[in-house]
């Protein structure tokens, strides 16, 4: 039988596969032509940044450039004692050349990134270097400054040896491999990204199942209401969504800080005393409400093109067979509109949970999340591998969501529109 | 047991939606038990409306609607028990055909196994047994239908109501599901009140039919009666197909009257809604009542000429010109006999005055 269809021709003798590729040849040309600026603008603009971004937060290469002798010579060092003579003196020649090349400065922040202190001891062997004599490095070196002679200081030079490293993933979930080789937590004191992780997710989270909450009956109104209603409402929903993002958060700092609107009402109607005037704003109160404003609209916009589509006959239906309005509606009406829940509230969480602007302005410090974070290491440390490491790990979150939510729900039952 | 011949009853039911204009005007409707009622009307005329108070899901306006015997107005639709078959269908698209008749029974709180056997039974009854786990989607038109109509039979109500459910079907699979809704109505006799834009339709199923128009019933009676006997121009013109003449009465006896044409002719007409002489009249005639080549004992006997032949298979369309009026249609069947029908010709047509009704001049 297949090989009867294999040997199917086209009325000129030619085997009908080939006259239809031959064919169909012009068209997919054509449709490929059509989708290439798109697919080089998402190369250029989406791949390539992302795989940089990779490359970056696992890149390690420059204190292994900076210093080829010593991590040569710290191949047989066992890392228990103070190295031998030949790793200082190859310390000693890689650093001299460094200072010549006036790149040391660099090498000291990131040895400071590993270890506390390398800053000032780097600086201080950079000035006395130039008046060391020929032999016993060791000696010479360990005299700059007592720390040269602790071991700790080597180990960590040896750390850094590899030209790939994954600490940066470590640091962002507050974890750092000690001087044996081991994973092990920061002090206790000292673990901020995890709070930031678990503040990021719960914020996210609680955005979303407010909004939830609240886009529901709108979007239920809007796709029931006679058009002339709804399209005024639908205005309503969207005019705040065409205002720009920072004119809507700084309309919130005004009516929430503690001399703003809201809380001068409060006090007016003789909720709070004028003395002791509740804080809304720079905290986590703000980011929650200014947030969840924000984003509604993307959960009203998915639900409403969904529940548009649930024939109102079908509640009648419910209702005439027999189910009280209740019934009627969590076993007829909610089911069918799972679809836009599972669109809308996916929406609103990956975009909240990488949410920026609003948090940083209204945030204040309980109330900033992960992506605030990210944004200090870019602007302020410059430890660019290490916001680039956290930016994917909350990528890689973001998929693990959409994973989760594939498996739960099916991907094909979300409906956008 | 005697049945209740007010099973369902609207007493003086108004509706408007708007407060200004009244959709539905005065109405008053008896339907007994077991009876199988078609509202008939162009669209816009309230019958679905009435179907839809009836249901619960509009309130009257004015006036009361009895179950029997019992005003509803006051019950929520969930409580009145009365069955329904929607005009899209309205099958939960989200459940198995199971599930979806299953769903009465379950909000009743039925066991299991009754529900089971009930479920059986009623899929059998619309002969779709054996599709219990399909989900509504990938059943046809005809067989979605069908299990809309064993949904809204399964709890065993005792009035069900049908919003033109076979709107939505082909021709063919129409007229086998009017026959399939006729017999099952005869088989359970429940009471069925039933909503429609086709005549056809409407006589084929129905015991009675109420004619709607304007937010009022026209006329309520038999399939047969409505299309031999219509009381007024309306329901004559909405029924079947209809040659009207218009003109005035010149004379007037118990069971015969004369017509003066606006040709100056004069037919002799049976007076249905006639009270007096020089009143304005529209006399209706079935195009089936009119014969060719009629004996001398015919009252109207007059000349047409031959407009337009249409072809319909068993029999053949002719539109004359009779007595001014270019639109006077007459059926003749299809037999070799008459060869001289042609465009052009003319032709003897006569009628008795009975069947010439003289009705309201609308």
């Amino acid at each position: 039988m297949s090989k009867e269809t294999k040997q199917i021709l086209s009325t000129d003798g030619i085997p009908l596969e080939e006259s239809l590729k031959k064919a169909e040849k012009k068209n997919k040309i054509k449709a490929f032509l059509l989708v290439c600026p798109l697919l080089l603008f998402l190369i250029i603009t989406y791949v390539f940044p992302i795989g940089e971004m990779l490359f970056r937060s696992v890149d390690d290469k420059m204190v292994t450039n900076m210093l080829p002798k010593t991590y040569k010579a710290m191949e047989n060092w066992d890392g228990k004692d103070l190295p031998e003579e030949d790793v200082f003196k190859a310390f000693y020649l890689d650093y001299k050349i460094l200072v010549e090349e006036k790149r040391h400065g660099k090498l000291a922040t990131q040895l400071n990134y590993e270890k506390n202190g390398f800053k000032s001891i780097l600086k201080k062997l950079a000035r006395k270097q130039k008046k060391f004599e020929e032999g016993n490095y060791k000696d010479q070196i360990t005299k700059v400054h007592k720390r040269w002679g602790q071991v700790d200081y080597w180990r960590a030079i040896k750390r850094r040896a590899p030209a790939y490293t994954y600490s940066k993933y470590l640091k962002g979930v507050d974890m750092y491999e000690n001087e044996d080789g081991k994973i092990v937590q920061v002090p206790e004191n000292r673990r901020i990204h995890k709070l930031l992780w678990m503040r990021t997710l719960n914020i996210a989270l609680g955005v979303t199942i407010l909004c939830f909450f609240m886009a529901y009956p709108i979007a239920h109104l809007l796709a029931t209401l006679p058009m002339k209603y709804s399209n005024l409402l639908m205005i309503c929903v969207l005019l705040p969504f065409w205002t720009s993002l920072l004119v809507r958060t700084a309309s919130w700092m005004i009516l929430l800080q503690q001399q703003g609107i809201v809380n001068d009402f409060i006090v007016w109607i003789g909720l709070v005393s004028d003395d002791n005037r509740p804080e809304m704003m720079y905290n986590k109160t703000g980011t929650f409400v200014a947030m969840t404003q924000i984003l509604l609209p993307f959960m009203v916009l998915p639900l409403y093109s969904v529940m548009k589509t649930i024939s109102p006959s079908l509640m009648r239906a419910g209702k005439s067979l027999g189910a009280t309005p209740a019934i009627a509606f969590f076993k007829v009406y909610f089911p069918l509109t799972i679809p836009g829940i599972g669109a809308g509230c996916l929406l609103v969480f990956i975009l909240a949970i990488g949410y920026y602007i609003t948090p940083a302005l209204v945030g204040g410090a309980s109330g900033t999340l992960i992506s605030n974070q990210i944004a200090y290491h870019m602007k302020e440390t410059l430890d660019w591998s290490f916001a680039s490491a956290m930016g994917l790990m909350l990528l890689a979150g973001v998929l693990a969501i959409y994973w989760l939510y594939n498996k739960l729900v099916g991907v094909d039952n979300i409906k956008l529109g | 047991m005697s049945k209740n011949k007010e099973f369902v009853k609207f007493d003086k039911v108004d509706k408007s939606y708007d407060g200004k204009v009244l959709v539905v005007k005065d109405l008053n409707l008896n339907i007994a038990e077991g009876e199988f009622v078609t509202m008939l009307g162009p669209s816009g005329s309230g019958k679905t409306t009435c179907l839809m108070m009836l249901a619960g899901f509009e309130t009257p306006t004015n006036g009361e609607i009895y179950l029997n015997s019992n005003p509803i107005s006051n019950i929520p639709p969930h409580k009145r028990g009365i069955g329904m078959v929607f005009q899209n269908y309205a099958l939960f698209p989200h459940m198995t055909v199971y599930e979806n008749l299953a769903f009465p029974l379950k909000v009743r709180k039925i066991l299991k196994d009754d529900i089971d056997k009930k479920v059986d039974k009623v899929l059998s009854m619309v002969s779709l047994s054996g599709f219990e786990k399909r989900m509504p989607g990938q059943l046809s038109g005809g067989q979605q239908q069908r299990v809309a109509v064993a949904r809204s039979l399964v709890f065993d109500p005792q009035l069900v109501l049908m919003d033109e459910p076979l709107g939505a079907l082909d021709k063919n699979l129409r007229e086998s599901m009017q026959y399939e809704i006729k017999h099952i109505h005869e088989s359970i006799g429940v009471t069925v009140v039933y909503v429609t834009h086709d005549q056809g339709e409407a006589l084929t199923m129905s015991n009675r039919i109420a004619v709607f128009n304007d937010g009022k019933v026209q006329q309520l009676s038999s399939p047969d009666k409505l299309y031999e006997e219509p009381v007024n121009s309306f329901v004559a013109e909405f029924i079947g197909e209809n040659n009207t003449f218009s003109g005035e009465v010149t004379d007037f006896s118990k069971d015969k009257c004369k017509v003066k044409l606006t040709s100056g002719n004069e037919i002799l007409a049976n007076p249905i809604a006639i009270k007096s002489k020089g009143e304005k009249t529209r006399v209706s005639l079935r195009p089936e009542r009119a014969i060719i080549d009629p004996d001398s004992k015919m009252e109207n006997k007059f000349k047409g000429k031959i407009e337009e032949v249409i072809y319909h298979g068993d029999h053949t369309r002719v539109r004359l010109n009779l007595l001014e009026n270019k639109e006077f249609i007459l059926k003749i069947p299809n037999s070799s006999a008459r060869m001289d029908i042609k465009v052009g010709n003319e032709l003897n047509v006569g009628w008795n005055s009975f069947d010439a009704r003289a009705l309201d001049p609308k």
